[in-house]
């Protein structure tokens, strides 16, 4: 039986996709797995970061209505043959996602797999909500910034509501805070809020830190998950969240952004 | 500023530790406000209707709270009316201007 994971946080453009997709290839690398779902319907963007884009025939939507088969629509990584991803439709909006179409879904793939993450859209909308609905775990990606942060809150209530979990009264959904972007020279400079404020603020334990660095837009533009590059920071960042989330202790460390050797930082200092 | 002006400059909340304390404000009200249920913003604007009928009272003066408890749940409506009128004039009670007249 699988685990399904969904990666929320209100607020758009903070990392759920670029989250989803490390997660995702980091389960799979530690032999579990794992399917990758994108929910958002009409700005399919999963995709691309996962370097798929053009294996897509099937969609998850077409999967709902019937006009394909579940197995149709998945694709398998070419890297890595733990990993599918199920993507959405480019040309469909939210309505056509339905309670009763995501739940088959669901239900059919937690069978097969390990871990089914599932990759929400921004907001709080009908996307939104079908995401976290059927969720056993969350991952809240969260910027130290005051939208995103006070974003994450509204979600955090949303999660032990709105939830299937909450209304039939069963455990509720497990959330993890995932901190991205984060500076700590900038926090250094008091110019950032502390892993620890954040923290304080939303009172849900810590997943990870991702240090604001350059290679998660290099990733990006190879559609290859961030956390295949396991001599950067941010790599190294994802690792330990996927550990994290697999319920090994690891100890916190809030890494520097990548490319700034020890030439480049004490030049940094002294500026 | 001067050389060694940083040995003598104020200290200032840097501008992480504001947007902390903003946050914590913030949020504060938004958990209470989400906390009870769907309809206590519509009773809260109903009440304020109901009032502003006889007294003056200002939008954000009109406070709801509800509590449950395992045995009671309380409503609490805590309404701040202006300072009285000045000394001279005959002061109503305040509230008892509420109440229908007995005849």
């Amino acid at each position: 039986m699988a685990k399904i994971i969904v990666i929320t946080s209100g607020k758009g453009g903070v990392g759920k996709t670029t989250t989803t997709a490390a997660l995702g290839a980091g389960l799979a690398m530690r032999g579990k797995k794992t399917v990758v779902i994108d929910f958002d319907v009409g700005l399919r963007n999963l995709d691309m970061i996962m370097g798929c884009e053009r294996r897509v025939v099937f969609d998850f939507i077409n999967v709902i209505q019937g006009d394909a088969r579940l197995n149709q629509a998945l694709i398998k990584d070419r890297r890595l043959e733990n990993l599918s991803i199920l993507p959405t439709s480019q040309t469909r909006d939210k309505d056509a996602l339905t309670h009763q179409g995501v739940e088959k879904v669901l239900e059919e793939l937690r069978n097969d797999f390990d871990y089914v993450i599932c990759d929400s859209p921004a907001g709080i909308e009908r996307g939104a909500h079908l995401a976290m609905y059927y969720a056993d775990e969350a991952v809240v990606v969260t910027n130290p910034e005051v939208s995103s942060v006070r974003d994450s809150d509204r979600v955090l209530g949303l999660l032990s509501s709105k939830t299937r979990r909450a209304e039939k009264g069963e455990d509720a959904v497990k959330a993890h805070l995932l901190l991205t972007r984060y500076d700590p020279a900038r926090v250094a400079k008091g110019d950032m809020m502390k892993v620890e404020d954040v923290l304080e603020i939303l009172s849900i334990p810590l997943l990870g830190i991702i240090p604001e660095s350059p290679t998660v837009l290099k990733a990006s533009n190879l559609g290859s998950p961030v956390v295949f590059d396991e001599q950067s920071n941010a790599g190294r960042a994802y690792g330990d969240s996927v550990s994290r989330l697999m319920g090994e202790q690891i100890e916190m460390r809030a890494l520097g952004p990548d490319r700034r050797g020890l030439f480049q930082r004490l030049r940094w200092r002294t500026a | 500023m001067s050389l060694f002006g940083f040995l003598r400059r104020p200290k200032t909340a840097s501008s992480a530790e504001t947007a902390k304390e903003r946050l914590q404000i913030l949020l504060a009200h938004e958990r209470q406000d989400r906390s009870g249920p769907e309809y206590l913003p519509l009773l809260q604007k109903d009440i304020l209707a109901a009032v502003k009928k006889y007294v003056q009272v200002a939008n954000d003066k009109v406070q709801i709270k509800l509590q449950r408890g395992a045995e009671v749940s309380t409503l609490e409506i805590d309404i701040e009316l202006a300072a009285p009128p000045p000394v001279g004039l005959a002061p109503l009670p305040r509230h008892r201007s509420l109440l229908p007249r007995a005849t």
